[in-house]
């Protein structure tokens, strides 16, 4: 058995009522399955799902240079998005290895929020205020300070807008069914701070909703009650597969501090041409990548799933990849994966096969997403 | 849990039929812990197993474990239909979702009754 984290949610307690079942991630303890993982993730694909993602960082940056010290900290262009807008980005060591994978939402002509994994945000706040001390910023670690719930699948919209409307909240019906993909709404919630973005790690439609750790648990009873039926609790578990077929990377399995952007597809995250000097950009720019593996998708038959760390052979038998995450599709019912291939071989139809556990599993390299909606 | 099945520190159980075949699954507590099952590898009939070691794999969504074989024996019959629909052992691990069937000579020393099983899993 997991030992469980140390660390624990404000929304702990509402987890333990609703029976679940926790797992150490990152050093919290956080739900893995309230019920079924199956389920679960069904519900997400089919109706709608609420996560506790307290765990998870963020890092406020606030002042008139914010903007030009987020170009410098992270690979992307920031300093140019639109308020109320977010846009996915990545954190860079010096030599061009990937820090961590971040959301960040403009807040304010002055005022951004960076959304970090619950494993990195610690490094990440560090980072930013030493990349930012050069710029007139001020770098704040608030993640102890915000819960963060997520509303996903195709009734989440249904279903936050009749949270929220009449809700103690000052939104409306169009403020949701208006809101876009990647924008976010800024709001109160019984008098204090709402954001609500239309973002998620599922591919599904859905919200993430952060408020104080103080009115979290209110917020969850709400949504809950609002979703009835539609709405189910969903742990760790779910999320993971929801996200592999959805083909999104996660930190630590596709993406790492020895693995560059271009490697995991992520050429274009990273605005070379259009800002000036950032941490990672000199690396990047004179590292040969073109002869390193790349992040490709597997697909393969029958129910047996590798799991990372699954050694991948070419048709002439000799190592050409591993595989970082993989399992038995919920939705599609065969065995998915990512892996990091050597690039002759990752031509989407490729015919590779996996050892999985002592075991040959003839498998394709197949375009990600495996899932897409509608 | 049940009175009448010996249990491993595994978290497999043997039940004895009338008939002197032992039959072997996972524990409610085993399949509690792992989450949905989606996948069981197991032994062929007519193959040997080893109290104590690996007999085959156990897959849920989250997770691989390999099964434990409880006695040491010889395998008779395999449940095609915990094969087929692996989800009966998380709905009904210790009937329907029996894993298999074996003939043995004696059972081990150290496989635990319900109670001790019980105090084991802190239920």
């Amino acid at each position: 058995m997991a030992d469980v984290g140390a660390r624990s949610t404000v929304l702990h307690p509402v987890h333990e009522r609703l029976g679940a079942t926790f797992t150490d991630f990152a050093g919290w303890a956080m739900p893995v399955r309230y019920t079924s993982d199956l389920a679960e993730h069904r519900a997400v694909r089919e109706s709608a799902g609420i996560f506790d993602l307290s765990h998870m960082g963020e890092i406020e940056v606030t002042g008139p240079g914010a903007g030009e010290a987020l170009d410098n900290a992270f690979a992307g262009k920031l300093s140019v998005i639109g308020e109320g807008r977010a846009k996915y980005s990545l954190m860079l060591a010096p030599d061009g290895g990937v820090i961590d994978d971040v959301i960040v939402y403009r807040l304010g002509e002055e005022r951004f929020l960076v959304v970090a994994n619950a494993s990195n945000y610690e490094t990440v706040a560090a980072e930013l205020r030493e990349r930012a001390a050069g710029f007139d910023a001020v770098v704040a670690d608030r993640s102890l300070e915000y819960a963060l719930i997520a509303v996903q699948g195709p009734a989440s919209a249904d279903i936050v807008t009749r949270a929220v409307v009449g809700g103690e909240t000052g939104l409306n019906v169009q403020d949701i069914a208006e809101l876009k993909y990647y924008r976010v709404l800024q709001d109160t919630y019984q008098g204090e701070e709402l954001l609500v973005a239309r973002t998620g790690y599922t591919g599904e439609d859905g919200f993430e909703l952060y408020v104080p750790v103080g009115r979290a648990a209110d917020l969850w009873e709400l949504l809950t009650e609002a979703g009835g039926d539609q709405l189910v609790p969903c742990g760790l578990a779910s999320r993971d597969t929801l996200r592999l077929e959805a083909g999104m990377p996660l930190y630590g399995n596709e993406l790492g501090r020895d693995l560059l952007p271009a490697q995991a597809g992520m050429g274009r995250v990273v605005a070379l041409t259009s800002k000036g000097d950032f941490v990672g950009r000199e690396a990047i720019e004179q590292t040969d990548v073109s002869g390193r593996r790349v992040l490709v998708g597997l697909t393969a038959e029958g129910r047996r799933a590798a799991r990372a760390g699954s050694l991948l052979r070419g048709p002439d038998g000799s190592e050409v990849g591993v595989v970082t995450s993989g399992v038995l599709s919920p939705t599609l019912g065969h065995p998915i994966a990512m892996a990091y291939v050597d690039p002759a071989l990752s031509e989407v139809g490729t015919q590779l096969v996996i050892d999985v556990r002592g075991k040959d599993l003839p498998a394709v390299v197949t375009a990600l997403p495996f899932y897409s909606r509608d | 849990m049940s009175s009448d099945l010996k249990y491993s520190k595994d978290h497999e159980w043997v039940r004895i039929e009338s008939d002197g075949v032992a039959v072997i699954g996972v524990t409610d507590f085993a399949a509690g812990q792992l989450g949905d099952v989606v996948y069981v590898d197991l032994p062929e009939a007519g193959a040997e197993i080893t109290a104590g070691t690996e007999m085959g794999e156990i897959e849920s969504t989250k997770s691989v474990s390999d099964l434990f074989s409880p006695i040491d024996g010889t395998v008779l019959e395999v449940n095609d239909e915990v094969v087929a629909s692996p989800e009966l052992v998380n709905a009904s691990p210790f009937e329907d979702g029996w894993l298999i069937k074996a003939s043995f000579d004696a059972l081990p020393d150290d496989l635990m009754d319900a109670e001790e099983y019980a105090a084991l899993v802190g239920s």
